[in-house]
């Protein structure tokens, strides 16, 4: 969808402001919402897509001016929320007014989170079908605006590139995020100019890397 | 209220912090920079497979199940940005910094590079280009930054110390000899 998240080549934020001597977190509320995030994840009540579409899809101006900490714990609440995990009557009241809905998986003890932590969650799928496009291929991103999740920034849509990288076979973050199931598909690094993209002022020489899963590519001429 | 309701366990919160806080961090990454430059067939190793090399370090898992290293050279600079979210290579490089993740790095890193890197206070020669990684799928981008000159001879943990985390994301340099820490 287009969210606020879809930032490149926006104009008037001012200058990256990088925190010297930044600590890991910012307080005991930002550990508390790092922590929680990914414990709820380990439930199996979401994917990583869900999780992230559930961030995009607060309003512009909400998203533009919390905290990355802030978007993933409203996200979180919207989450729990829909599925009746935690109410917001409860959050309002600041306690617990219902019992314990069932969960796909149980409660994730330390242990099992260290091992979650430590084998990751890959993301890579068996091919079943061969690659449309090669190295070297001319491709466009498609000239699309999908109402759901998707991971083709608006920035590339109707450029042509190069495609540089056959990453592999992965879930599909387009259906995944909306419970159509992972539906696999080939994923492509594809190289952009600046100048594609931009326009003839762009910065010389620049290139833009981006991984597109197949569906978002066509073949250019 | 999810420790109320019984949805996450206390310990496994505590664990999660402390992972991030204490055990995976850029030190992680610059392990494996400074490796890369004193060791040949290692570096060969980590750009042909990203994954499988800093998995001899033991690095590896969450969010840094598909890695992939880009090397900077006198030519070419590699800046790494998620423009839709905040994706970043956790297993080499810890949770990202609040910049990384804020509207203006992801609004300009993919137009305006040579401004970023103003900001962080690196100016390149105009010679050199700029190639931006936009980490849209599950690939996570980790810079090879280029060995200072003047460390000749330097074992790997002196050189970890010239890499800093901006530098294994393309918005520093490794810290040459005689740079303030």
């Amino acid at each position: 969808m287009n969210g606020a998240q879809d930032l490149g080549g926006m104009m008037g934020f001012g200058p990256v402001r990088p925190e010297p001597d930044e600590p890991v977190f910012h307080g005991e509320w930002e550990k508390r919402a790092l922590a929680i995030t990914l414990a709820s994840a380990a439930l199996g009540e979401w994917n990583l897509d869900m999780a992230r579409h559930a961030r995009e899809t607060l309003p512009p101006p909400e998203y533009l001016t919390s905290s990355y900490y802030e978007i993933w714990t409203k996200a979180l609440a919207r989450m729990l929320a829909e599925r009746g995990m935690v109410t917001p009557e409860e959050v309002a009241a600041g306690r617990a007014l219902m019992p314990p809905v069932p969960t796909r998986r149980p409660r994730a003890d330390a242990d099992t989170v260290a091992r979650g932590l430590a084998k990751g969650t890959p993301y890579d799928r068996p091919a079943e079908a061969p690659a449309l496009f090669s190295v070297g291929d001319r491709v466009r991103a498609k000239l699309i605006n999908p109402r759901g999740h998707t991971r083709l920034p608006r920035y590339i849509r109707g450029r042509t590139g190069i495609v540089v990288a056959v990453h592999g076979v992965f879930a599909f973050p387009d259906t995944n995020a909306h419970g159509l199931g992972e539906q696999p598909h080939w994923c492509y690094g594809v190289r952009f100019t600046g100048r594609d993209v931009w326009g003839p002022d762009a910065e010389p020489g620049l290139e833009i890397m981006v991984d597109c899963w197949e569906p978002y590519l066509e073949r250019a001429a | 209220m999810l420790l109320e309701k019984g949805y996450v366990d206390p310990a496994a919160l505590d664990l999660i912090v402390e992972t991030y806080e204490t055990k995976i961090g850029p030190r992680n990454g610059a392990r494996v920079v400074a490796r890369a430059w004193t060791d040949p067939a290692f570096k060969a190793r980590l750009l042909a497979d990203g994954t499988k090399a800093v998995a001899e370090f033991g690095f590896g898992g969450r969010q840094g199940e598909h890695l992939q290293v880009v090397e900077n050279t006198h030519d070419l600079h590699n800046l790494v940005v998620c423009t839709l979210c905040s994706c970043y290579p956790w297993s080499v490089l810890g949770l990202p910094p609040v910049w990384y993740k804020s509207a203006p790095y992801r609004a300009k890193a993919v137009m305006d590079p040579r401004g970023v890197l103003g900001d962080f206070g690196v100016f390149l020669p105009p010679s050199t280009r700029i190639r931006v990684w936009d980490s849209t799928a599950e690939l996570r981008y980790l810079v090879l930054p280029m060995r200072p000159e003047g460390t000749e001879g330097w074992s790997e943990e002196r050189l970890a110390d010239c890499v800093t985390r901006d530098a294994m994301i393309g918005t520093g340099l490794a810290r040459r000899p005689g740079d303030a820490a």
